[in-house]
């Protein structure tokens, strides 16, 4: 990736996102692209672990309703600072992130699935035992907007530009990460675990930090969805939310950024546009996801200019190379 | 004495579910000596079970032939699913085959959905539902049903692995695939049946707890997850160790739900299987490396 390629990516993000504040006027699509601001934060996250590190989770709703019930819980039954609730989120998060890491990230394969898995559904039934504290099934309501030096962003076109603003900021972070050092070495933590310890690279402490930072990605999230919709029940924070979070990392890409962006774009539209999709939800999520990962292992995109790529350098008579 | 009536109760519905868990974490160990492949769609062949045995149940009102009917039904998908799914993979790491597996659990579970809806369904118990006294607890007929026909599969898969050819080549490709070949078995034969075998367990867990539980399309997803912790808690691919994880697991839970709460009966199957992997993620039984 050449640098003035890369800035006009990040001016072409920029542009289109004060374009589309400066000239739409229809609430509905602002809570849209809210929701799918909100996804692609938590897919950037799960691809960071997932898609570059090489480590499943399917419990990362958790993450995101830790986020969401301890923004909602401080400020609307203690009545804390959004921002300041925001922080503990983060902190709650990424405390049970690092805690249950710690000997989750020992194992592999399908023991790490299975780890994360039980861990999201007993996060999952404590959010909806615990109703002194949680509102129980039901949810918990009165959750404040945030707001910055007065300006209360209580309007979907408000919430946009906060979502979509701190968005960018992730994805630029994200981008830096794995283009840096550390991002090398969770490339090489992904081919080989032993390999990258032969050449001196920490997996264990590499793949807890990773772990703990896809955490913080999905509290941060959840924290934004809390005060988006101002209420918050356990059954946005289920098993099949941590299964359409892969799906949508899969969809759009493995150890792909921009790749997050469409897969949670696609995922989130496509419900909206097709009415009958509720119903044939779990066929289509589950559809993709074998389809994908059988004949397009490494997402849609790429996938496809995989295919385009070999053809090309067939043609030409030549071999591949990367 | 005062808590050694309800303790014999929870004993007897714990070891039952236990017994179903067994059922299903012996699906996950005979495919995954075959395959080194976790299915997690295993979950949802005893829905599909449960299900199809009610649907033959309501056209021909016959146990014996709803039963047989539903395990052949949800074996040829169990093999159509090794085919369709997990054969054409060309770079089988655990994680595609986590993702391939999760969504075609995803995948059936949906298509259940759209063929029998939402609503749950009842399945009439195998010899009538009048309570048997034992002692301070009681029994019902289905629980013995459950735990004589889980004995039964136990006893006769034992026989199979140990006394027949087929079973024999079964336990070579799990031992060395790569040598069990070279002395003339088709290890991609034994791998379909592997599959087979799981389906038809499976199945056979559903239609056993369907009179109990009833049936509904999402009762798979809890079922095979938890078969999957039995399978983990007593040794991953170790015949004894499901056995011994079920009913592990089927007691804890009954004593939780006894004594605890019951919203946390599920809580408790999961806190159970984070410790084991944890601590000993070879299982109690020791398992393979």
């Amino acid at each position: 990736m050449t640098p003035p390629r890369f800035l006009n990516r990040w001016l072409l993000f920029a542009v289109a996102v004060g374009v589309i504040a400066a000239f739409m006027d229809q609430d509905y699509y602002y809570t849209l692209l809210n929701f799918i601001g909100i996804h692609t934060l938590l897919v950037v996250g799960l691809n960071l672990l997932l898609g570059y590190a090489g480590q499943i989770s399917l419990g990362h709703a958790a993450f995101f309703g830790l986020g969401a019930y301890t923004s909602g819980i401080l400020t609307a039954t203690c009545g804390v600072d959004p921002w300041l609730a925001l922080v503990a989120g983060l902190a709650v998060s990424g405390l049970a992130a690092f805690l249950i890491g710690i000997p989750a990230l020992k194992l592999r394969g399908y023991y790490l699935g299975m780890a994360t898995l039980g861990f999201g559904i007993i996060i999952y039934i404590i959010l909806n035992e615990a109703d002194g504290l949680t509102g129980g099934p039901s949810g918990l309501s009165g959750i404040p907007s945030l707001s910055l030096a007065g300006l209360a962003f209580n309007t979907p076109r408000r919430l946009y530009l906060l979502i979509w603003i701190i968005l960018g900021i992730i994805l630029a972070m994200s981008a830096n990460l794995v283009n840096s050092r550390t991002g090398r070495a969770i490339r090489a933590l992904h081919d080989g675990e032993a390999a990258a310890e032969s050449l001196g690279v920490d997996t264990f402490r590499l793949k807890l930090k990773i772990f703990v930072w896809s955490a913080l990605y999905a509290s941060l999230a959840g924290s934004l969805y809390a005060h988006t919709l101002n209420f918050v029940a356990p059954s946005s924070f289920g098993f099949m939310f941590s299964i359409k979070l892969v799906t949508m990392v899969v969809l759009g890409g493995m150890a792909s950024i921009w790749g997050s962006l469409l897969g949670a774009g696609t995922l989130t539209v496509l419900p909206e546009l097709l009415t009958v999709f509720h119903d044939f939800e779990m066929v289509i999520f589950g559809a993709i996801l074998m389809v994908v990962m059988i004949f397009l292992p490494r997402g849609l995109v790429r996938g496809i200019l995989d295919l385009c790529e070999s053809r090309r350098y067939k043609r030409q008579g030549g071999r591949i190379s990367f | 004495m005062e808590i050694f009536a309800p303790l014999l109760q929870y004993l007897i519905s714990g070891l039952t579910n236990g017994a179903i868990y067994a059922l299903i974490a012996l699906g996950f160990g005979i495919i995954y000596n075959a395959t080194t492949i976790i299915n997690f769609a295993q979950g949802e062949m005893v829905m599909l079970g449960a299900l199809c045995a009610i649907s033959i149940y309501h056209l021909a009102p016959s146990l014996p032939l709803a039963f047989a009917g539903a395990v052949v039904l949800v074996t040829c998908v169990g093999l159509i699913f090794e085919r369709l799914a997990l054969s054409p993979v060309k770079d089988p790491t655990p994680i595609a085959l986590i993702i391939i597996t999760v969504g075609g659990a995803v995948l059936i579970k949906g298509v259940a959905m759209l063929l029998w809806g939402k609503e749950a369904y009842n399945l009439p118990p195998f010899s009538g539902d009048a309570p048997i006294h034992l002692g301070p607890a009681t029994i019902l007929p289905q629980n013995l049903w459950v735990l004589g026909i889980t004995a039964i599969a136990v006893a006769a898969l034992e026989a199979f692995f140990r006394l027949t050819l087929v079973g024999k080549a079964m336990r070579a490709c799990a031992y060395n695939t790569r040598a069990a070949r070279l002395v003339g078995i088709a290890a991609g034969r034994m791998v379909q049946l592997s599959f087979g075998i799981s389906a038809a367990l499976g199945a056979g867990a559903g239609i056993l707890i369907a009179p109990l539980t009833l049936g509904v399309y999402d009762m798979g997803t809890m079922l095979g997850l938890k078969g999957f912790s039995a399978a983990i808690i007593g040794g991953l691919g170790s015949m004894a160790g499901g056995v011994l994880g079920g009913l592990v697991l089927g007691v804890a839970e009954a004593l939780a739900t006894g004594f605890i709460s019951s919203g946390y009966r599920d809580a408790v199957a999961f806190l159970l299987l984070l410790l084991v992997l944890f601590l000993r993620p070879q299982g109690l039984t020791g398992g393979r490396k």
